[in-house]
């Protein structure tokens, strides 16, 4: 007895952090686009950070839970409720057995996190939960969520935050949430054109000054055809001198790619280990989760900066990351709401 | 290459020398077993190396963590010109170069001038190297391809190409480990395996491996393609 899927969504698919070391072999690392949310997500229900997780695009599923159980909800505001009741955000809840949980539309951003307590329990490929939809493996059976799919669901022994379940008023609406939430900097993740930093890549340096000022000064919209692999960005077209063979090479997460149209493309999650077109640059991990939080017709613009900042500034996030990891962890021990 | 990976340039023309010496190199840098490295990617001239830089902090703060692991690269980088890896593996691949397996043998053959045996002949004449795998798991670019049957990608890739299907574009041949889009001409098929996500390692060639085409009939083929 789990999750069950009434409807799927638009694109909801079990991820994690992905598969490591396995790129020299051809596999993707893929994984959660904003692994950040996705890590707030697991702390608040009491999971170890990398715990499976479902990622839900644009129109969320509509789920119902055959069992009572902790979840949370992080990233993008998709308009969840919890049997027709609006479902609080970026906090522990927990959903009594018979509950529904439905979304309506995307108010902000694109992608939203779903934790359950115990984390999805699905096998392991190559050392990961994540699904990997181009060659259809990992995840729930290699692929989207389908109507009528059974969620499992790895059990919990004792599932924190116990006063939950007995919170006033839970008969009634069927779930319960804390009264405490996660600081998630959603002000920031609002921002239209969003402000995306980069670190540029020797390439950069061989365009030509008006290119390198257009492309600065440039609110590129996100293309229709973006997707988990890469987003393509509609605007002006840079101009590439150097449009010569590149030799392909190793890619990563936020590359910018610039292809013979001049139309930049930045590499996301389930991107190909290698590429073949001149990389611009590569955009700050730090602002990942702010790239992934676009929606198609959503605008962004570049920043320059130098290595040593994006380092400082993954290194910044990372720790208040863990900080505040530890704190939901000490919040959700105590009975209190 | 961004925060969180660097590029290893070691030369800049795919040719057999830089070929051994990546292959060579990612052999000598997976052995030294760096702490936060995550992947190590070859390529034609390149090595990508993924790394954490959460165990390459400097306590003094005085350095990027970028700085600090290409500070210990320089310290164990060896002479790369006395670096010598062993030979790779020789891999025998069975293909089937019939039109029924390789929807573009014929048309291929007739664009070069050639007959679809001469162009087979060649085919499977040369031991390959693996220069990399990418595009998609465990698709293996081989080369260096005769110019005889050099040809640029298809005007018009399909959508779905066969798996197990032999390719060549430009100056490479490889095989479709799955059913993917492709560019490739198609000229022949394999019944073996290229990639399994529950075999260790998942990808049957790896970089550095030598490849050899052995031809067989439609009926071996039908014999051993056990999917």
């Amino acid at each position: 007895m789990n999750v069950k899927v009434l409807r799927p969504g638009l694109l909801t698919t079990v991820q994690d952090y992905g598969r490591h070391g396995m790129q020299r072999f051809g596999v993707p690392v893929g994984g959660a686009m904003d692994a950040w949310s996705f890590t707030i997500a697991n702390h608040l229900v009491g999971n170890d950070a990398g715990a499976a997780a479902l990622e839900i695009t644009l129109v969320g599923p509509e789920l119902e839970f055959e069992r009572g159980m902790m979840v949370a909800l992080c990233g993008g505001d998709l308009a969840a409720t919890i049997n027709n009741h609006p479902m609080p955000m970026d906090r522990p809840v927990w959903i009594d057995r018979g509950g529904r949980l439905a979304f309506s539309e995307s108010m902000v951003g694109c992608r939203a996190y779903l934790a359950f307590g115990g984390g999805i329990d699905v096998a392991l490929v190559m050392g990961s939960r994540s699904t990997y939809l181009r060659t259809g493996f990992g995840g729930l059976l290699g692929r989207a969520l389908r109507a009528g799919d059974e969620l499992p669901v790895a059990a919990v022994v004792s599932p924190p935050c116990a006063g939950l379940r007995r919170a006033p008023g839970i008969e009634q609406r069927g779930f319960a949430a804390t009264t405490w939430s996660a600081r998630t900097d959603s002000g920031r993740m609002r921002a239209r054109p969003q402000t995306i930093r980069f670190v540029a890549a020797r390439h950069w340096e061989l365009l030509k000054p008006e290119a390198r000022a257009a492309f600065l000064n440039e609110n590129f919209r996100i293309g229709a055809a973006s997707d988990r692999m890469g987003f393509r960005l509609e605007g002006i077209a840079i101009d590439n001198p150097d449009s010569g063979s590149v030799n392909s090479g190793a890619v990563t997460f936020g590359t910018i790619q610039l292809p013979p149209d001049g139309k930049p493309i930045v590499l996301m999650a389930d991107r190909q280990t290698i590429g073949g077109y001149p990389r611009l640059g590569e955009v700050a991990s730090a602002d990942l989760r702010l790239l992934a939080q676009l929606r198609p017709g959503d605008s962004l613009m570049f920043e320059r900066i130098a290595l040593a900042e994006a380092q400082q500034r993954l290194h910044a996030q990372q720790t208040a990351l863990a900080q505040q990891g530890a704190s939901i962890k000490a919040r959700l021990s105590q009975e209190k709401l | 290459m961004g925060d969180r990976a660097l590029l290893l340039e070691i030369g800049s023309v795919a040719d057999p020398e830089t070929i051994a010496r990546v292959r060579a190199l990612a052999e000598y840098l997976d052995a030294q077993r760096l702490p936060g490295v995550q992947d190590l990617v070859p390529a034609l001239c390149t090595i990508g190396v993924h790394y954490d830089p959460e165990q390459w902090q400097d306590e003094r703060g005085k350095h990027s963590p970028y700085e600090m692991l290409v500070a210990q690269l320089q310290r164990i980088l060896p002479d790369l010109s006395a670096l010598q890896a062993a030979p790779g593996r020789l891999a025998e691949i069975p293909v089937c170069y019939e039109p029924e397996f390789g929807e573009d043998l014929e048309t291929l053959a007739q664009a070069r001038g050639l007959s679809v045996e001469q162009l087979v002949e060649i085919h499977s004449g040369a031991v390959y190297s693996v220069y990399m795998i990418g595009f998609a798991p465990g698709f293996a670019y081989l080369g260096p391809l005769d110019e005889r049957v050099h040809a640029p990608r298809r005007a018009t890739p399909r959508a779905r190409v066969p798996a197990g299907s032999v390719a060549v574009a430009n100056q490479y041949t490889g095989i479709y480990p799955s059913v993917l889009p492709g560019g490739w001409h198609l000229i022949g098929r394999t019944p073996l395996c290229l990639f399994d996500v529950q075999r260790q390692p998942p990808s049957l060639l790896v970089a550095g491996d030598r490849v050899r085409f052995i031809p067989i009939s439609a009926e071996e083929f039908r014999k051993r393609d056990v999917d």
